[in-house]
């Protein structure tokens, strides 16, 4: 454990600008980053690369299985065991469960985050489609509507915003979770708070994990403003 | 330990990096550093023990923390906003950032690390609690209150026993996100289980899948008993009426 927790060697500073501060390790420099601001764009880039792969093919997967348990209602209980159990395996035990297939790299870390993604968005839309009341269903059948129009005209838009909502929680936990990618040698913004053996540089600990917050509440955002262009009729009720 | 413990089982060669892993926690592999042994039974019963100690300890310290203020805040029905921004803001905290700056800023050790991760397990519990007790069917309280009820009788016997399932799941999920966290510990110098995987460089891939697997179990029996905490301390009532 010694590796990990040596002291900063000199070398990792002298070609960088920041003064004393950065030789004291202070809490937060911000001449350093301001000198060194362009060497995050990379893991930054990483980084939306490795939650956006994960939060669409989460979607997808768990869209799909989500259409299929509403039509075979007794795969509902299987489904969410199976996501539960996805979701509950911590992502960096993933990485390595993947180890002897998929060896170490970005494609591991999408795996792992997308498995961790299953269950939030799976149970969201689960509940959204129960929560679509009875006689709204009834009258688009008596009104001759086919089963799946009924779930693509009818049910799917008006559980939306449950939908939207699970695609919030997983897109945010998503963002703070790439940062373990690092680990599988997956890139994103890990490899700003993890640099090389040490842990010690606190200015790039702050930035890195500054950028993963801010990233986690953008997408927040824009998912949310989504949400309420999707359904106006939400507006028009409230 | 020294070299030259138990010799390799053979057939779990065929395994490939499974069986390899499965030698590494039943009698320990030759460190790739050289030298000595490393794994084997021992060293995996300690680290896990540490694993669960760490966990234990911060969840209970999230829920000492937590539980009062989302008891009291759904028992008043104020402070929406701050219960369920917590949740939100909680999530987006990314725990290796959060592990890393607390081990460089205050130090290494058990207290920090536990404060780490108690942080991680409080919005959550705090979220979970504050829903879980202000959706309590109002009625059923002002039924309370006219019997005479006083009002920490009717948090104790009438909205907790209602809200245990909504506020269990806070629990679940926030004992999930420690026990994750808790596998980087070793960053913050408490030896977890965590070590096998982040050291690889000492256990090698055997070790690195070893830890991967028995993290990933520890991750899943602890989901499950507090699965059970839960189904015992759901009341039959609310267990009839969800069958």
């Amino acid at each position: 454990m010694a590796e990990l927790l040596a002291a900063v060697d000199d070398s990792f500073f002298t070609d960088r600008t920041g003064g004393g501060c950065i030789q004291e390790n202070k809490l937060f420099c911000p001449g350093w980053v301001a000198d060194n601001y362009d060497r995050y764009v990379d893991p930054t880039l990483q980084h939306l690369v490795l939650v956006g792969s994960a939060v669409v093919a989460g979607f997808l997967i768990a869209f799909a299985l989500g259409v299929f348990a509403h039509r075979h209602r007794f795969l509902q209980t299987p489904f969410l065991a199976g996501t539960g159990i996805l979701y509950t395996i911590p992502s960096i035990s993933f990485f390595f469960l993947l180890l002897p297939i998929t060896g170490r790299g970005a494609l591991t870390a999408i795996i792992a985050l997308t498995a961790f993604n299953l269950q939030i968005i799976f149970r969201n839309m689960t509940n959204g489609l129960r929560n679509v009341p009875q006689n709204v269903t009834e009258a688009a059948t008596g009104i001759g509507m086919t089963k799946s129009q009924v779930l693509w005209q009818v049910e799917l838009p008006l559980a939306m915003p449950e939908i939207i909502a699970g695609l919030r929680i997983a897109t945010v936990s998503t963002v703070a979770l790439a940062t373990l990618a690092v680990f599988a040698n997956g890139g994103g913004l890990g490899t700003e708070i993890v640099s090389g053996s040490n842990i010690t540089f606190k200015t790039g600990i702050i930035v890195a994990g500054s950028i993963a917050v801010i990233m986690a509440i953008v997408f927040d955002g824009m998912l949310l403003l989504a949400g309420k262009l999707l359904a106006p009729w939400k507006r028009v009720a409230q | 330990m020294e070299a030259g413990g138990p010799v390799i089982p053979v057939p779990l060669a065929a395994f490939g990096l499974f069986g390899e892993a499965f030698n590494f926690v039943f009698s320990g592999t030759e460190a790739q550093t050289g030298g000595v042994t490393v794994g084997g039974p021992e060293q995996v019963l300690d680290l896990a023990a540490r694993q669960l100690e760490v966990t234990l300890f911060a969840l209970g310290v999230a829920i000492f923390l937590a539980l009062p203020v989302g008891l009291w805040l759904g028992h008043r029905q104020k402070g929406e906003f701050l219960a369920v921004s917590a949740g939100n803001a909680g999530r987006a905290i990314p725990e290796l950032a959060l592990i890393a700056l607390m081990a460089a800023a205050i130090g290494v050790g058990m207290v920090n690390l536990v404060v780490a991760l108690a942080i991680l397990g409080i919005p959550p519990i705090l979220t979970n609690t504050y829903v879980g007790i202000s959706q309590v069917d109002r009625a059923s309280v002002e039924a309370a209150r006219g019997m005479g009820m006083t009002e920490l009788a009717i948090v104790r016997k009438v909205e907790l026993p209602l809200a245990v399932p909504t506020i269990m799941g806070g629990v679940r999920t926030a004992a999930i996100n420690i026990i994750a966290t808790a596998t980087i510990a070793p960053l913050a110098g408490i030896l977890t289980l965590g070590d096998f995987i982040i050291a690889r460089n000492v256990y090698g891939d055997a070790g690195v899948l070893a830890g991967a697997v028995l993290v990933a179990m520890m991750a899943l029996a602890l989901e499950a008993s507090l699965a059970g905490i839960q189904w015992a301390m759901t009341s039959k009532g609310l267990k009839l009426e969800r069958s």
